[in-house]
């Protein structure tokens, strides 16, 4: 399983590295961690003529505290988020989804805007920056965009992405300090693509009921699924069981019907999806400051 | 009689070697001059191959070589069958390249010889292949249902075999049984997956005229023999190696795989090293797999929960071709009866061509259906009559005194499927403490009221195993008075180099550091089968034993003569000869071995030594006295047991099930075996250990998913999922040691045994833990999404 | 480290590489494409690590890069210049005598064909570097990223206790 031939470039200026993905726009990917991408490259499901190592370009180093989110530059390893103190004390649950993340050994290369440029319905990042209603910078030579995550996933490893464009960051939006979060998902064996996963957020009022709930899931379609008929259901409510209920039968239906393979048909994942719904919720509810 | 090795838990020679990384698997060698081969395989299940260019592929810079089956001449020819048998009528076997047709996706088209791997995969992408796909038989029940498309043309209903056995009278006893229950138990394909894919390294020296080849197998000898045919050439100029080898568990034992006769076939053409390295992607495709079964049995039993009568009649699934003949089925129904006394017992089998990987023996090689499906019978039996599961056994086993026990059918060594000894209560009764099984029903009831549902599931078998047709072995003192052994088996983890090393010490008195182990080298030790069934340390082990036990014998005869002393009085210990009870009387083993060996010129301090001292006075005949008979201390030797030994066992476990997700917890797992005399506690148990884990993912977590295009399409460890120290529990190992009279060393083999019984017991930890919603586990694997749906049709919900 | 050559950048084919593994430095060209484990292994003949999927996840071809454990099936070797690579060949100490995870593997059993073992062991270095005092589960947890078909795991989880223990002692000693 060796890759097949390719033309190389590996620059350390940011701008070097937009001008050649510009020369041939249509058959360059970049590569970030790889953790992802030679894996397709060594089964020859993947074959582009040529290939920008993106790993020397420092200026893309960076985990910085913005007004309203965290932003995380393009090279920065999933392992370097799991050790940052910043992250730890600013944004737990960002670091919660990053421990999921396959192995230890995926996340010490592994990069936060590779995970979320693939693009796998399967992966944590993904559904939690939908969760958070994130956004994502997108730069080219001709200059560069803000994409919001619901613009941005645009089906199976599919994104907005224009050829000659890449992903420089990824800003994920801080949780309020009184809501409750929680991430949880079901895989078969520690570190697995999970079979469906759900980061939640919910906000609770004053007076002890859930003033907002932000929940994506994962695995259940071919891009990340906001799940808002779930946060209807509880909007307004104090998340007892039987509201936890209603929501869970209404994450079911969120299930596309094409989500079946060789682990799970569309009808396991449906009762999944509902009884991962129960469980995430009622933990980032008990999770609240109240 | 006290034993200073053997017995022993002494860690393991080979180790450090090992853990330095400095081992030498096939593909850790490479040649000057080598080049690198890779397969282009069909993609099609089934199909006509119309066309296939490969001028493309052959005009690429850096490819020497590009070969389909129009250009193999002579070699284009089926590969030999390994076991006939007579009911194997219509075998077939696969040629190196596929001629016009196609019979399973991964077959090979077509083989490269470049400059590197990665150009030769490059030149695999330039080949041209133009199929004509034809109806596939992707499953059993195709392969057996009427006007069935066929895999071969010319095998009508896709039937390879068909072997019916009986014992008794079952017709009768059926007909007036209290109790007849029938039912359809399935096993779904499997495999080994060893860290190490194949490989195979080829060199033809033009000098010597000698083909020596390296290959990730478990049976050089057979393979040396095979190409020394199959190249014209003398045995003694083929030599056929298998180096370090990453895991077989059966994979390696089949022979004659394409690759290992197109390699060399390379080599020799172009006069250049020829090295082939399976990728884990080809491994999926065309590694052979195993585990597919079919099963539907009657049984008949009285009230009081005693079997009387079975009638299993099954479809064996072996892939596209049966180059191993009928063996796991034949194992299959060998095995069936188990522990139990069945005197009444009709086996029928039907072997079918499907168009999928070819099958050949995995860890336990026909065993786990059996036990999985004897095993159910107990549990169901338990539950017809209300009965204590472990109690139906017990009423069942056959007791210590009835040995030995002659099953009544053929196994799978030609020989009769006779017990030699055992004692199966002992083994229930060890798991049932290491489990507290009369405390679980009160925990179980106290976790449902909790809304968790706890089971316990366990599964008694028996194995057959040591079997011929014989091993070899030479032992040898040398000058240094260290001791070298070879034999034909091989080794691929399970730790020879030392347990081999054990035997000899204790016969010879030296440390196990001072004998050196050769396994795997057809020029090592010319006779021998491989290593297989479990049979390397009892066939191999015997016939070490013996060549030590002859070496000891002389040694005491050459020092008796030196000390002019009895050789009653002669003993060896810590690396000495000596006099019994006069210990100054003594000389070195090295020395000894010297002294054996007259020869004109001394070299070396204890040569020298030795010399002078026989010089008492002139030489009374020859110098090699015929009595004496081959000079040094050396013998070879030869074990072939009259049978196979029977080990057994029982394994248990407490599980828990979600039944809202399927998703299964081990809580605690016992393994109690007994495989007789154990030379090395430690190795024995991590065989367990190993055998258990993959016992647990072929049970839960790996399954080989085809389409009806007989297509594999979770050909990735991605998706076939090898649990991990995550999802293996820590197993508890305990012993019952029923020694087999019927070779030297007492013992039984071993290296299956933890593979065999899982599916059975986990089937029945589910049972148990579900029993509420009525489920009733009929087949293997299992996995979550599955268990969810048979609770969703189960009784109870 | 490499160059930078005058002029725009341009996408090659081969490049030289200068790399440190196990302490020595080896300035080489390799095609672009060469995967960091085939480096290793046929140009620097250092054997012990190996491969097993070439996919990233039996773990087999786990090494230290800049002391982190990462799947050099997953990289090319032309990604390491200027880096430090240590592999299974680097782990034994002054003397050759066996590094304490090599020890504890020995004792405990932890290993049967040797195949996945260089894989575990630089794994179970680095986690052992960043969590001294790994509970049962945290082990098998860390372990997960590695697989072995012969052992069950079992002995291998004990010779992790085993090697943190006597890493711990050692701590001490020198603290």
């Amino acid at each position: 399983m060796k890759p097949p031939r390719f033309l190389y470039c590996a620059p350390r200026i940011l701008d070097e590295a937009l001008a050649l993905l510009d020369q041939n726009s249509e058959d360059t990917k970049v590569l970030a961690g790889g953790q992802s991408f030679v894996p397709l490259l060594n089964m020859r499901l993947a074959g582009p003529s040529y290939i920008v190592d993106i790993n020397h370009i420092s200026e893309l180093n960076y985990i910085e505290q913005e007004d309203g989110y965290l932003a995380i530059g393009a090279i920065v390893r999933q392992r370097q988020i799991e050790r940052s103190i910043l992250v730890q004390e600013k944004h737990p649950l960002l670091i919660e989804v990053v421990k999921h993340i396959g192995h230890m050994q995926i996340r010490n290369r592994g990069t936060i805007v590779g995970s979320i440029a693939h693009a796998d319905p399967a992966a944590e990042l993904p559904a939690l920056l939908t969760c958070l209603d994130g956004e994502v910078l997108a730069q080219s030579s001709h200059g560069e965009r803000v994409i919001k995550v619901e613009e941005f996933f645009t089906g199976y490893l599919s994104t907005a992405l224009d050829p000659g464009e890449m992903l420089t960051e990824v800003r994920f939006p801080w949780v309020a300090p009184q809501a409750g979060w929680a991430f949880m998902e079901f895989a078969r064996r520690s570190g697995d693509y999970a079979l469906v996963g759900a980061a939640a957020v919910l906000t609770p009022t004053p007076a002890d009921r859930c003033m907002s709930a932000q929940i994506a899931y994962l695995g259940i379609a071919g891009s990340p699924v906001r799940g808002h008929v779930v946060e209807d259901i509880l909007a307004g409510t104090s998340i007892d069981d039987s509201v936890l209920e209603a929501a869970a039968e209404a994450a079911g239906e969120l299930v596309s019907e094409d989500m079946s393979d060789v682990h799970a048909t569309v009808e396991y994942r449906r009762i999944l999806t509902a009884e991962l719904t129960r469980r995430v919720l009622k933990d980032a509810w008990e999770r609240r400051s109240h | 009689m006290a034993t200073r090795w053997f017995g022993a838990s002494i860690p393991r020679i080979e180790d450090p070697r090992l853990l330095r990384g400095k081992g030498t698997f096939v593909d850790d060698i490479d040649l000057p001059d080598m080049l690198h081969a890779a397969l282009l395989r069909s993609t099609h299940a089934r199909a006509r191959i119309l066309k296939i260019d490969t001028s493309a592929a052959r005009a690429l810079p850096g490819v020497h070589l590009v070969l389909t089956a129009s250009d193999l001449g002579e070699l284009l020819d089926p590969s030999p069958l390994l076991v006939p048998h007579h009911a194997l009528t219509q075998p077939r076997t696969q040629l190196p390249l596929a001629l016009n047709e196609v019979h399973y996706v991964g077959e090979t088209v077509a083989i490269v010889v470049a400059d590197s791997r990665y150009i030769a995969e490059d030149a695999l992408d330039l080949i041209d292949v133009e199929y004509e796909s034809l109806p596939v038989v992707h499953s059993l029940e195709v392969a057996a249902a009427k006007d069935a498309p066929l895999v071969h043309a010319d095998v009508p209903g896709n039937v390879a075999a068909h072997l019916v056995q009986v014992v008794g009278d079952p017709d009768s006893v059926f007909a007036s049984a209290p109790h007849v229950v029938s039912e359809t138990i399935v096993m779904d394909r499997g495999t080994a997956m060893p860290m190490e894919c194949r490989g195979v390294l080829a060199r033809w020296d033009a000098h010597e005229e000698m083909l020596t080849c390296w290959i990730s197998t478990q049976g050089p000898i057979p393979i040396r023999n095979g190409l020394a045919a199959i190249f014209h050439l003398p045995e003694h100029k083929v030599r056929v190696i298998a180096p370090d080898v990453g895991g077989g568990f059966g994979t390696k034992i089949m022979m004659f795989y394409p690759e290992e006769i197109l390699t060399p076939f390379a080599a020799i053409r172009l006069g250049r090293p020829v090295k082939w390295i399976e990728d884990r992607r080809e491994h999926f495709i065309s590694a052979n797999q195993e585990r597919s079964q079919l099963h539907e049995v009657e049984y008949a039993f009285d009230d009081q929960g005693i079997l009387l009568a079975v009638r299993d009649k099954f479809l064996h699934d072996t892939g596209a071709y049966t180059p191993y003949g009928i063996i796991v089925p034949i194992i299959t129904a060998c095995t069936l009866p188990g522990p139990y006394r069945l005197k009444n017992y009709y086996s029928e089998f039907t072997v079918l061509y499907t168009n999928k990987v070819p099958v050949s023996p995995y860890r336990g090689a026909g065993r786990p259906h059996a036990v999985f499906v004897m095993e159910r019978i107990m549990d169901r039996i338990a539950q017809e009559l209300n009965l204590d599961r472990a109690e139906v056994r017990s009423r069942n086993f056959i007791q210590p005194d009835e040995f030995p026990w002659d099953v009544g059918f053929v196994y799978q060594d030609g020989g009769p499927t006779k017990y030699d000894s055992g004692n199966y209560q002992a083994g229930l009764d060890k798991v049932k403490a290491l489990l507290d099984y009369n405390d679980f029903a009160a925990m179980q009831a106290e976790a449902r009221k909790q809304g968790r549902y706890l089971g316990l599931g366990f599964a008694c078998y028996v194995e057959g195993t040591g079997i011929g047709p014989y091993e070899g072995a030479q032992v040898r003192v040398e000058s240094d008075g260290r001791v070298y052994v070879s034999t034909g088996v091989t080794t691929q983890g399970q730790g020879h180099f030392t347990s081999f090393a054990q035997i000899v010490a204790e016969q010879l008195g030296v440390d196990p550091k001072d004998v050196l182990v050769t396994t795997g080298d057809s020029q090592a030790f010319y006779w021998g089968v491989g290593t297989y069934a479990s049979r390397a340390a009892t066939i191999a082990g015997s016939a070490i034993h013996l060549a030590a036990v002859k070496v000891r014998e002389k040694a005491r005869q050459v020092a008796a003569d030196l000390f002019e002393a009895s050789p009653d009085d002669i003993e060896l210990a810590d690396g000495k000869v000596f006099v019994k009870d006069a210990p100054h009387r003594s000389l070195t083993l090295g020395q000894v071995a010297i002294s054996a060996n007259p020869l004109r010129y001394a070299y070396g301090e204890n040569a020298r030594k030795l010399m002078l001292m026989k010089l008492a006075g002139p030489r009374p005949g020859p110098a090699l006295p015929p009595e004496r008979g081959a000079p040094g201390l050396e013998a070879a030797e030869f074990y072939s047991p009259p049978h196979g030994s029977f080990a057994s066992g029982v394994h248990g476990a407490i599980i828990e099930v979600d039944p809202k997700t399927g998703m299964v917890t081990f809580l605690k797992y016992a393994a109690v075996h007994d495989c007789g005399r154990v030379i090395n506690p430690t190795i024995v148990e991590g065989q367990v250990h190993g055998g258990v884990a993959q016992g647990i993912g072929g049970a839960f977590f790996e399954r080989l998913v085809y389409n009806e295009e007989a297509q594999l399409i979770n050909a990735s460890f991605m998706d076939y999922l090898l649990p991990t120290a995550a999802e293996i529990p820590h197993i508890e190992v305990a012993h019952v040691e029923t020694p087999s009279p019927l070779n030297p060393l007492g013992v039984k083999g071993a290296g299956e045994a933890g593979a065999i019984p899982v599916p059975a017991l986990f089937a029945s930890a589910i049972d148990d833990a579900l029993s509420p919603f009525g489920i009733r586990v009929r087949e293997m694997p299992l996995h979550p999404c599955r268990l969810h749906e048979l609770l969703q049709q189960s009784p109870g919900r | 480290m490499q160059e930078r050559e005058e002029g725009p950048l341009a996408f090659i084919e081969e490049s030289d590489i200068a790399v440190t593994v196990n302490g020595n430095h080896y300035e080489r060209r390799v095609p672009v494409r060469f995967l960091l484990s085939d480096f290793l292994r046929h140009e620097l003949h250092l054997t012990g690590t190996h491969l097993g999927c070439e996919h990233g996840v039996c773990g087999c071809c786990t090494v230290l890069l800049n002391g982190e454990a990462v799947r050099s099936c997953l990289m090319f070797a032309v990604q390491v210049d200027g880096m430090v690579v240590t592999t299974i060949e680097g782990m034994a100490g002054t003397n050759n005598d066996l590094h304490p995870i090599q020890q504890a593997f020995q004792e405990k059993h932890g290993l049967q064909c040797g195949f996945c073992t260089p894989g575990f062991i630089m794994s179970v270095h680095a986690m052992l570097h960043e969590n001294p005092y790994p509970s049962d589960e945290e082990i098998r947890h860390g372990l997960s990223g590695n697989i072995c078909r012969c052992t069950g795991y079992q002995n291998i989880v004990e010779a992790v206790k085993l090697a943190a223990e006597r890493l711990r002692g050692q701590q001490k000693e020198v603290g």
